[in-house]
């Protein structure tokens, strides 16, 4: 059957299994768009192209499917490059299909010519510029094969007008070939039979979980290993909800603003047990004093990975999931007809250290003035909100955050249940992604309450998508923690720059949020008392036919704790004022 | 794949007494890679992303037209040699990559070299040239071009032998290295 090439991207796509994308049209990409028109496939016209890139995200993050986004050529493209580097650093599987002039133009400068194969080079896993209409049907089965597959991550197709004007047959391959692409499956079982030595003899061991879990949807997995050792465990901000915060076993967040719990037990462990996490610098803090006394155990589908901040003892090159219930089967089988796979000493020490990050949990919890006091003068704490959003919260919430304070607040105070229920930008730090990732979450679980905690500064940057939501029915809610500062470079300076504020406040009253949000046809609150939070968060709640927005008068001055200062050890973790003398009582 | 330490491997012995060994924190990487649009710019690109060192690079095709070899030396001081390589093996063009040793291979380098020269030096210059086996591809009443293939190694001394004159132009490819045949039976 002979059809355009526009014709046989937009089959191919659906034949990829596509149903929703994200994108805005231009010069380039036009002949695409007009076979979209009989397509089954839903497109959501966005405002920017970086909402169609971070939408595509949150897509994909809820999911577990690919996000794919279209542009024009040019600043269509260059505009979508933020999302694709952020999708890059937190693997994030997203298909972005870019116009491009026609083949005979390229290199000579033309009307909205970008190289975008050459930009996105470094910040892609692939990408691809299609040149042979016959091709089409092979390159998109590539592009989602690699994007998925693997450590996921995004990928471009850079389309040429002149292909999609192109006659051309389609035929859909039935295999992928790609000889320099092999991505690993199960553990070698050598390997396992290393971990499993290093677990059996371990006393105080700490599970390091990070996004490599929910991307390859262990959860499950990584259960039945908690129930089988009773280790402890911490969840990075990639991997919050692959384990319930609700259970004992959880210690929360490891990091900069990690709980105290979390970092200290890291930090005395004799064994890290490292899942799909990668030693990022906002966890491991200064390298060489990270868990000095651990041997490490390194699960990750990315050999280049291990070994790359720190050498483990024991790499386990594998997808995460087939890995841990490869740990777990071995244990089981250990295990049968005995009572403990554990030496009895073993566990007497191994009881004592869960002993020990109990003590911890309980003594350095997230505190803020105000806590529970149900007659707080205010300003409102932004802890405050978060606490009261999470407790308002169902189970199948799905919570989206921006980036900085707010987003550390959330992370800490969010009651966190499942996989797949939270979005946030972790490696990139985009400021800006809340609002537009809410909108891809919301499309991607129509049927669940979406939530976005959101920083004044952020939320300026993409309110935008807002109105895409509006138009296109898409009723998320969006929660601003205003302070009147971008301020998690406010708490720098505060701390680090002896008070001298450079450029950090925004404006008490500018923009006036809740006119914004009517103009946009969502829903608007202004807040500004510690009693009227919770009645707020109720009627936020009960609105299903149109975005919220609901703008929250907090604290300027709040800071994020526990932190550690940027390149000091984790050993230096500073927690709330309150707790000081705990803490140096301890030390 | 293991990096392998070159300091603790033999020297390879030259000629009677001479010594030619790389700097230990040079290796050769042979990257076998897909014959595709912009492979060569994916892979240097990574070495500057990633900021490694590339101390040469030499590119052709291979007796497969469909894969490409890219003879690469690596300055490995600058991070370590395994994250160089799974970086690299994570290119989806990128098929293979082989490290070759300098005792496991059989390494050649192209050396091209204009030299001015003078009734006097001339002789000289000559011996070098028998003395290297080199050959002499142009040559007019004050300038004279010299092509050497050999160990890169002994490229070197020759070049520093070369430098004692007035040198105009000076080219070399980067080497190029295969496995010796008896890694290639095994």
């Amino acid at each position: 059957m002979e059809l355009t090439g526009a014709q046989s991207l937009i089959k191919s796509l659906e034949q990829a299994g596509v149903e929703v994308l994200f994108g805005l049209p231009g010069g380039a990409i036009l002949p695409v768009y007009d076979p979209l028109i009989e397509s089954s496939m839903r497109h959501i016209l966005v405002r920017h192209e970086q909402g169609a890139g971070h939408a595509a995200e949150g897509y994909a993050q809820v999911t577990g499917k690919p996000g794919v986004a279209m542009v024009t050529s040019g600043p269509g493209a260059t505009n979508i490059v933020t999302p694709l580097a952020d999708a890059f650093m937190d693997s994030i599987p997203l298909v972005v299909i870019s116009g491009q002039v026609a083949t005979s133009a390229i290199g000579t400068d033309a009307f909205q010519e970008v190289d975008f194969t050459g930009i996105t080079q470094g910040v892609t896993k692939h990408n691809w510029l299609v040149t042979d209409p016959d091709e089409i049907p092979r390159i998109i089965k590539e592009a989602f094969h690699v994007a998925t597959t693997g450590r996921p991550g995004p990928v471009v197709v850079d389309f040429p007008k002149d292909v999609a004007n192109a006659k051309t047959d389609w035929n859909w391959p039935d295999e992928v070939d790609l000889p320099g692409y092999n991505p690993p499956g199960p553990p070698e079982p050598e390997a396992v039979r290393k971990a499993l030595e290093l677990i059996y003899q371990a006393e105080r061991p700490v599970v390091y979980v990070g996004g490599g879990v929910i991307k390859a949807n262990a959860s499950e997995a990584l259960a039945e290993f908690i129930k089988l050792t009773d280790f402890p465990l911490v969840t990075t901000l990639m991997a919050r909800g692959a384990f319930p915060d609700s259970d004992s076993h959880h210690l929360g967040m490891p990091g900069m603003h990690g709980s105290y719990a979390a970092v200290t037990a890291i930090q005395k462990s004799d064994l890290l047990i490292s899942l799909g996490a990668r030693f990022d610098d906002r966890v491991t803090g200064k390298v060489s004093a990270f868990a000095p006394n651990a041997k490490v155990i390194h699960v990750d589908i990315d050999p280049a990975e291990i070994g790359k901040v720190r050498r483990p003892d024991v790499p386990v090159i594998a997808d995460c999931a087939l890995a841990i219930e490869a740990i777990v089967a071995e244990i089981k089988k250990a295990a049968a007809g005995k009572k403990s796979v554990f030496a009895a000493a073993t566990k007497t020490k191994q009881a004592a250290w869960m002993a020990q990050v109990q003590e911890w949990k309980a003594m350095f919890p997230f505190a803020y003035d105000g806590k529970g006091e149900s007659n707080y003068p205010g300003p409102i704490k932004p802890q405050q909100v978060v606490e009261e959003l999470s407790a308002a919260a169902d189970e199948n919430t799905i919570l989206v955050t921006g980036v900085g304070q707010h987003q550390m607040w959330a992370s800490q105070l969010w009651s966190f249940a499942k996989p797949r229920h939270w979005v946030s930008s972790g490696g990139l730090g985009t400021m800006g992604f809340a609002v537009p990732a809410a909108m891809g979450a919301k499309v991607g679980q129509p049927t669940k309450t979406v939530w976005a905690v959101d920083g004044d500064g952020c939320f300026q940057m993409t309110a935008q998508e807002l109105i895409t939501c509006s138009q296109e029915q898409i009723p998320v809610k969006i929660a601003i923690l205003n302070n009147a500062y971008l301020g998690m470079v406010r708490q720098w300076q505060q701390m680090f720059y002896e008070e001298r504020y450079s450029e950090v406040y925004l404006s008490a009253d500018l923009p006036d949020y809740v006119k914004w949000a009517e103009s946009m046809g969502c829903v608007g609150f202004k807040v500004s008392e510690p009693s009227e939070v919770a009645p707020v968060i109720e009627k936020a709640n009960s609105i299903y036919d149109r975005p919220v927005v609901v703008d929250f008068r907090t604290d300027s001055m709040e800071k994020v704790f526990p932190m550690v200062p940027a390149g000091a050890s984790n050993d230096d973790i500073l927690v709330h004022p309150s707790l000081r003398e705990r803490l140096s009582r301890e030390q | 794949m293991t990096p392998v330490d070159a300091k603790e491997k033999p020297l390879r012995e030259e000629e009677g007494t001479e010594l030619i060994r790389p700097k230990p924190s040079h290796h050769l990487l042979a990257i076998k890679v897909e014959n595709k649009f912009g492979v060569l710019s994916r892979v240097a690109g990574l070495f500057s992303r990633r900021g490694f060192n590339i101390v040469s690079l030499a590119v052709a095709p291979t007796e497969d037209e469909r894969f490409s070899r890219i003879s690469i030396v690596v300055d490995a001081e600058s991070a370590p040699l395994e994250q160089v390589m799974s970086q690299l093996n994570k290119l989806i063009n990128v098929v293979e990559i082989t490290q070759l040793h300098p005792d496991d291979a059989v390494e050649v380098e192209l050396l091209l070299v204009t030299l001015r020269f003078d009734n006097k030096s001339i002789v000289a210059i000559q011996e070098t040239i028998k003395k290297y086996k080199a050959s002499i591809l142009e040559q007019n009443d004050r300038l004279i071009t010299i092509s050497c293939a050999d160990y890169p190694g002994k490229l070197d001394k020759l070049e520093s032998i070369l430098r004692d004159y007035p040198i105009v132009a000076l080219q070399r490819t980067g080497q190029i290295a295969l496995p010796r045949l008896e890694f290639l039976s095994k």
